[in-house]
């Protein structure tokens, strides 16, 4: 009799949990997003402030849906506007695909990276930087944004890249960076001299096949993912998501990694970081890489 | 003395059960053995119905180090590849409907490689199961970046890998079936797939023929996809240890 009575809600159960992950994969309906705003997924933890996601609801309509739209899905009505190469699209938050992250390729972001993201804004975008807003209203900010996608029910955050302390720059490392630079390729997208014209880069598309540019080390724009040392270090370790800035963490060395940021500082116009790089280039008399060497 | 024979007694019992473990044991083995009858195969020939489409010639100007490559061997696209008799190359066939149990979830132990050759990939498509891992490797003196584009929504997460000359190679595996669409950004001309399947599959060589092996008998739909026609599909039922046959007609457009 008792254990007559105890099987009827545990098949039911798993008839219900099967519904639902089936449910996850199909298309996104606002029944779901209630779901999901109600999972453990929908909330978020920076530093000490953890973020709720329904304290959200109205900061994101005021603040965010004119351009991420009312699913999350980048289709806001100002969307239309943004021309590409130069105003990329609204990032479409049901993929779950982010450019700024210190976790691997292919891998969520953490919490910290998507609170950072929204107070830096991203240069070179419509995206602005969210100062105004508390860091509690920003980390609400974040669990919404989670609530968005299937991912956020089934995957963890990838593990962050370590990133040693930044060594003494020398003219030796700055000269091994240009080698990094030149064995990497990275001019096939970004030119020898950094300007964004290298022989790829009229030919680049982003995941939704619309043109994009590579970034221009020398044209005074600041990186989407955050200008200082560490940040360069990660962008192209990590590389970004969903365009084709790939990730170099299999191939570029922790220690060479920072030789290449005091080289890529150097093809930087003057800025509040890149002094000393400026002058020993300068002192070195750097030519730009050959593009060609075997031939 | 008592208790000694009392545990006498029980030694001897416990020994007796051990044996009738064993026995029992091995006897449904060797049942299970017997019951399973031996795995048949699907074979078949793909083939094009009239005249294959021109395959246009690659423009690799924009990196010289491809276009050395290829001074003495142009390089084609390689969205339609025909062979001898007009048989289709490159076409994944695996079964879609019918498999069960450990069939469906057997995971094959070869790891396929996918190499970054002369500014092309070899093989242009690459089969395999869902969570079979495979490698991507690069022969080339030139830098590439893997980026293969499937739909985040069906499970498989895209990625995007630099593999500059000599980088060592990148092991990975998907998690859900799908065709998936893989591309150089470096190298704007190249295009290739990633076919994740369940269950056993196969891939036509450049005659059209292919064989899935290790198929347990049963009825099953085979389905044949190429990357410009699509799917098609096939019913067959293969006996134990026998080679059913299955053929395919693309009409060429
Ligand atoms: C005026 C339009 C606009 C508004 C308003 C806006 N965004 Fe964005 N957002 C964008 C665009 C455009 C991008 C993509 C930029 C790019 O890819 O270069 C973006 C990207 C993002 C990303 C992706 C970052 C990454 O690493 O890929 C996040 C997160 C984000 N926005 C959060 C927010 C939040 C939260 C709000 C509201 C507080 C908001 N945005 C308001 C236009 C906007
Ligand atoms: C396949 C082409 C390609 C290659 C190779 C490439 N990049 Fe990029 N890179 C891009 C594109 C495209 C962007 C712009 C992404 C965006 O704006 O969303 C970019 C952006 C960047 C940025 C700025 C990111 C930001 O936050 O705005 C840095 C820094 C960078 N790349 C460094 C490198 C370095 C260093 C290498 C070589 C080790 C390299 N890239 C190789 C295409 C490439």
């Amino acid at each position: 009799m008792h254990t007559n009575l105890l099987k009827w809600p545990l098949l039911l159960s798993v008839v219900v949990a099967l519904c639902f992950s089936t449910a996850a994969y199909a298309q996104l309906t606002t029944y779901q997003l209630q779901d999901w705003l109600n999972s453990p997924a929908a909330s978020s933890h920076v530093g000490d402030i953890t973020g709720n996601a329904k304290a959200a609801a109205l900061p994101y309509r005021r603040f965010c849906v004119g351009c991420h739209g009312e699913l999350g899905d980048g289709n806001g009505e100002n969307a239309v506007w943004f021309l590409t190469p130069l105003y990329a699209q609204p990032r479409n938050f049901q993929l779950a695909i982010f450019k700024c992250r210190s976790t691997p390729t292919g891998t969520l972001p953490t919490d910290q990276d998507l609170y950072d993201t929204i107070g830096r804004g991203m240069d070179r975008s419509n995206m602005p930087a969210w100062i105004p807003l508390s860091k509690q209203e920003r980390a609400d900010l974040v669990a919404w944004i989670k609530h968005y996608s299937p991912r956020w029910q089934t995957e963890k955050a990838g593990t962050p890249i370590q990133i040693p302390p930044e060594p003494e720059i020398t003219p030796e490392r700055v000269k091994a960076g240009q080698d990094v630079f030149a064995r990497m390729q990275c001019f096939k997208c970004h030119g020898v001299q950094g300007k964004a014209n290298g022989p790829s880069a009229s030919t680049l598309t982003d995941d939704l096949s619309q043109p994009i540019a590579p970034f221009n080390f020398t044209d005074g724009s600041r990186p989407k993912c955050g200008s200082t040392d560490v940040d360069i270090y990660r962008i192209f370790m990590t590389g970004l998501d969903g365009t084709p800035m790939p990730s170099f963490a299999d191939n570029i060395k922790p220690d060479e990694a920072w030789d290449l940021v005091f080289y890529l500082r150097s093809l930087q116009p003057h800025n509040a970081y890149n002094e000393k790089e400026r002058q020993i280039a300068n002192q070195l008399g750097l030519k730009p890489v050959n593009p060609n060497p075997a031939q | 003395m008592k208790r000694q024979d009392n545990s006498k007694l029980a030694a001897v019992s416990v020994c007796l059960l051990l044996c009738l473990v064993v026995a029992g044991l091995s006897l449904s083995l060797t049942n299970w053995e017997v019951s399973a009858a031996p795995e048949g195969k699907i074979t078949g020939t793909v083939k094009l119905d009239g005249t294959a489409p021109h395959m246009k010639g690659i423009d690799m100007s924009k990196d010289p180090w491809c276009v050395k490559q290829h001074a003495n061997d142009p390089a084609h696209l390689e969205l339609v590849v025909v062979g001898k008799d007009n048989g289709l190359g490159n076409v994944v066939l695996y079964i879609s409907e019918g498999l069960s149990g450990d069939a469906l979830n057997a995971k094959p132990t070869a790891v396929p490689v996918f190499d970054q050759k002369n500014c092309l990939y070899t093989p242009h498509v690459l089969a395999m199961d869902v969570g079979q891992e495979f490698k991507v490797e690069t022969s080339d003196q030139t830098a590439h970046n893997i980026h293969p584009e499937p739909n985040p929504l069906t499970g498989n997460i895209p990625w995007n890998q630099s593999q500059p000359p000599g980088a060592p190679p990148v092991t990975k595996s998907w998690k859900a079936v799908e065709m998936i669409h893989v591309k150089c950004n470096i190298h704007p001309w190249m295009s290739g797939y990633f076919a994740v399947v369940k269950g056993p599959y196969a891939i036509t060589g450049e005659d059209g023929s292919y064989t899935i092996e290790n198929v347990p008998p049963g009825s099953y739909t085979v389905t044949a996809w190429q990357e410009t026609y699509g799917n098609q599909t096939a019913k067959v039922t293969v006996a134990g240890g026998q080679s059913a046959k299955a053929d395919f007609t693309f009409k060429a457009k």
